[in-house]
C-alpha cells in the first residue's frame, strides 16, 4: 500500500464533495437519518410525559436514537452506488482508500448534522438539564466519530452482500457495543455532573476506539472494496 | 529495416498479454487456459454467444475481478502494471458500468478528473462532450439522458485521462448511426495510439479486428 | 481409532476425579469442582477464535478457500466452548455470588464476544458466493478483533470485577490444591485434545463437501 498523504485528501475531497451534492439533490440518506430520529424521539417524549426521568435512562435513550438512526442513514452512500452500477465506474477511476475516507467524511457529515439537530431537540423535549455542557459536546463529537468509521466500513459490507436490510444493524452492533457503553457512561456523568476523572477515562476509550477504527477500516477496505 | 525493428520493439514494450486465464463460477467453467497476446496499436476482438464469458473476461482484464488461474499482465513501456496502476491505464465503456445520473455532463467529468488526480478544465469537458455529440446538454443531469445519450457520455468519461487500452463491451449499444460512427472514430483514433479490446457479435464491429477470439 | 478411544478414557478420568479424587475448595465449596469445566472451556473458546482469526488473515492474504473454511470452523468451535464457558460461569456466579447474571465486566465482554461471532454466523449465511462470502466475513471478523479487546481485555481491568484474575492468579491468596491441580491440569489436556479431535472432524466433514459440490458441477 502506497501513501500518498497529500493526493489522497483532494481525492477524498472530491469523493465527498460528490456524495453531498448528490445526496443536496435527493436527500436520500438525510431524510432517512432525520425521520428515524425525529420519530424515536417524539414517541419516547410523549410516552414519558411529564416525567423527569434519571440521567442512566436519558443517556442511554440519546445513544439509542443516534445508534439506531446511524444505522438507518448511513449504509445508503455505499448501497446506492452498488444499486445503480456507478460502483464499477468509481473503482475503474478511483483507489480505494480516497474512496473509503471520502465515504466516511460524507457519514460524519450526516451525522453531525444530525447531532446538531437532535441533541438540543432530545434536551428539550425530555427536560434534562446538562451540568457539564463541555463535556457533552466532547462525547457526542467522540462518540459520532466512531459511530461514522465504524457504519462506513460496514456499509460497505452490507453493499456487498446484497444490501439485506437487517444486516447492517446486526453487524454494527456487536462491533459498536464498546463504543456505546463508553459514550452512554460518559454522557450520564456530563448530565448529572461528577468528578473528572470520571469521565476522562470513557472519553479516552471513546479516542482510542476512533482511531482504531479509523485504521482498521483503512487497512481492511481494499478487501471489501476489490474482488 | 530498421524502422521496422524499431517498430517491433515499440510493440513489445505495450501489450496485454493473457497467460493460462482461466474462470470458474463455482462448478461452471466459463474458460480455461486461455494465452494470447494483444499487441500495441491494434483492435483485438472478443466474440462468443451470451454467456460465453466475454464480459467476464474484460472485467478480468480490468482487475475488477480476479481469475480463478492465470493472469494477465498489462505491459506499458516494458513495465509490467500493478494492479493500482491499471485504473490509470484503461478506459472502460460497459453496459454494467453506470455514471452519476444526479450529476450533470460536466460535474460527472469533473468528479472522475479529480478522483483520479488529473488536472480539470471546463473547456477540456466541453471540447470532450462536443466531440462525443453531447453539446448544449453539457449542464444537463444524466437522468434526463436518453439511453444512447448515457452511452455516448460513457465514451467522455473512458477517454477522459486519455489511457492506453480502451475497453468496450457491446460498443454500439443504444447508438444512432451518427453514434456508430463516432465509435467507428474513436477505434479508429485508440488504434494509432494504443490498443483497442472489443467484445461484439455485431459483424461490422467484428471487422475493426486485427485479431478475434472466440470464447466457446 | 485410538485417539478419540484414548480421549473418551481420559476425559471420563477427568470427570470422575473432579468429583471423587479433588476435594471441595476453601470458600467456594463443592461448587469449586466446576473450575476443571469452566476456565478449560473458556481456554479453549480463546484459543479456537485466535486460530480462526488467524485463518482469516491468511485468507485475505492468499485467498485460499480452505483457510476460509478452516476460520469456519473455529469460529463454530469457538462459539461452542464459548457458550460452555458462559453457562459454567452464570452456575458458578450464582454458586459464589448468588446471582447467576450480573453484568459482570467478564460476563459482558463474553456476551459481546458471543453477539459479535452470531453476527459473523449472520453475515456468512446471507452471501453465496463462496468467494465474496469468506472475503467479508474475514474481514469482519478482524474489524471486530480490532475493535472488540477493549471490552475483552482493557474493561474487565478498568472497572471493578469480581471474576477472579487468570494473569495474576499464582500471586493470589486462591492457592489450588495440589490434587485440585492435577485434575485442573488433565481436564486443560483433555479439552484441548477434544479441540483437536473435533476440529479435525468438522474440517474433514467440510472438505467432503466441498469436494463433493466441485465434483457434482463437473
Amino acid at each position: 500500500m502506497e501513501i500518498r498523504l497529500l493526493p489522497w485528501l483532494r481525492q477524498s475531497l472530491a469523493v465527498l464533495r460528490k456524495d453531498l451534492r448528490i445526496e443536496f439533490r435527493t436527500r436520500y440518506a438525510y431524510s432517512a437519518l432525520i425521520m428515524f430520529a425525529i420519530t424515536t424521539l417524539v414517541t419516547v417524549s410523549f410516552s414519558v410525559g411529564g416525567f423527569v426521568l434519571d440521567a442512566d435512562i436519558t443517556a442511554a435513550l440519546l445513544w439509542i436514537i443516534l445508534f439506531f438512526s446511524a444505522m438507518a442513514g448511513l449504509a445508503r452512500t455505499f448501497v446506492h452506488e452498488e444499486e445503480t452500477g456507478t460502483v464499477t465506474a468509481l473503482k475503474m477511476a478511483a483507489q480505494p482508500e480516497p474512496v473509503l475516507i471520502g465515504k466516511y467524511l460524507f457519514n460524519l457529515t450526516l451525522l453531525f448534522s444530525l447531532a446538531v439537530l437532535i441533541v438540543p431537540l432530545f434536551l428539550v423535549m425530555l427536560n434534562q438539564t446538562v451540568l457539564l455542557p463541555g463535556a457533552l459536546i466532547a462525547v457526542i463529537l467522540l462518540g459520532c466519530l466512531g459511530l461514522a468509521g465504524a457504519s462506513t466500513i460496514l456499509a460497505a459490507i452490507v453493499a456487498k452482500a446484497g444490501a439485506k436490510s437487517s444486516l447492517m444493524t446486526v453487524l454494527a452492533f456487536p462491533v459498536l457495543l464498546p463504543l456505546l457503553f463508553a459514550a452512554i457512561s460518559a454522557t450520564r456523568v456530563a448530565f448529572a455532573g461528577g468528578l473528572p476523572q470520571a469521565i476522562a477515562a470513557d472519553l479516552l476509550m471513546l479516542f482510542f476506539y476512533d482511531g482504531i477504527v479509523v485504521v482498521a477500516s483503512l487497512l481492511l477496505f481494499e478487501y471489501v472494496w476489490n474482488e | 529495416m530498421v524502422v521496422t525493428g524499431r517498430k517491433e520493439a515499440g510493440k513489445l514494450l505495450n501489450q496485454v498479454a493473457v497467460r493460462g486465464l482461466s474462470k470458474a463460477y463455482r462448478r461452471r467453467i466459463l474458460f480455461k487456459d486461455i494465452s494470447l497476446i494483444i499487441p500495441d496499436r491494434s483492435v483485438f476482438v472478443l466474440l462468443g454467444p451470451n454467456g460465453a464469458g466475454k464480459t467476464t473476461f474484460l472485467r478480468i482484464i480490468c482487475g475488477l475481478i480476479p481469475a480463478t488461474s492465470g493472469q494477465i499482465e498489462i505491459i506499458i513501456n516494458g513495465q509490467v502494471l500493478s494492479p493500482r496502476e491499471k485504473r490509470t491505464q484503461i478506459g472502460l465503456v460497459s453496459p454494467d458500468l453506470a455514471l452519476y445520473g444526479e450529476l450533470s455532463a460536466v460535474e460527472n467529468l469533473e468528479f472522475f478528473a479529480e478522483v483520479r488526480g488529473i488536472p480539470f478544465s471546463l473547456a477540456r469537458a466541453r471540447e470532450l462532450l462536443h466531440f462525443v455529440g453531447l453539446q448544449g446538454r453539457e449542464h444537463d443531469l444524466l437522468d434526463t439522458y436518453s439511453s444512447g445519450m448515457k452511452q455516448r457520455m460513457k465514451y467522455a468519461c473512458a477517454l477522459l485521462h486519455q489511457p492506453h487500452i480502451l475497453i468496450l463491451d457491446e460498443p454500439t449499444t443504444n447508438l444512432d448511426e451518427s453514434g456508430v460512427a463516432l465509435v467507428d472514430k474513436i477505434i479508429k483514433q485508440q488504434k494509432q495510439q494504443g490498443i483497442v479490446i472489443i467484445a461484439t457479435n455485431e459483424p461490422r464491429e467484428v471487422a475493426y479486428g486485427d485479431q478475434t477470439f472466440t470464447l466457446a | 481409532m485410538l485417539g478419540p478411544l484414548i480421549l473418551g478414557i481420559w476425559m471420563s478420568g477427568v470427570i470422575i476425579a473432579s468429583f471423587l479424587y479433588m476435594p471441595a475448595t476453601q470458600g467456594l465449596g463443592e461448587m469449586g469442582r466446576i473450575i476443571v469445566y469452566h476456565v478449560p472451556a473458556a481456554w479453549i473458546a480463546v484459543l479456537a477464535y485466535l486460530m480462526a482469526m488467524i485463518n482469516s488473515v491468511g485468507y485475505l492474504r492468499r485467498g485460499q478457500l480452505h483457510l476460509d473454511r478452516q476460520a469456519q470452523v473455529n469460529a463454530e468451535l469457538g462459539t461452542v466452548f464459548c457458550l460452555l464457558a458462559t453457562v459454567t460461569g452464570a452456575i458458578w456466579s450464582r454458586g459464589a455470588w448468588g446471582q447467576y447474571w450480573n453484568w459482570d465486566p467478564r460476563q459482558t465482554s463474553i456476551a459481546v464476544l458471543l453477539m459479535i461471532y452470531a453476527a459473523y454466523f449472520v453475515l456468512r449465511s446471507a452471501i453465496d458466493d463462496p468467494d465474496r462470502r469468506a472475503r467479508l466475513s474475514a474481514v469482519y471478523a478482524i474489524l471486530a478483533f480490532f475493535t472488540v479487546p477493549f471490552l475483552v481485555f482493557i474493561v474487565p481491568r478498568i472497572y471493578f470485577s469480581l471474576h477472579p484474575d487468570l494473569i495474576n492468579l499464582a500471586d493470589r491468596s486462591f492457592d489450588m490444591d495440589s490434587r485440585m491441580l492435577v485434575v485442573f491440569l488433565a481436564s486443560l489436556a483433555g479439552f484441548t485434545g477434544l479441540y483437536v479431535w473435533l476440529y479435525n472432524l468438522q474440517i474433514r466433514l467440510e472438505n467432503l463437501a466441498y469436494r463433493l459440490e466441485m465434483k457434482r458441477g463437473e
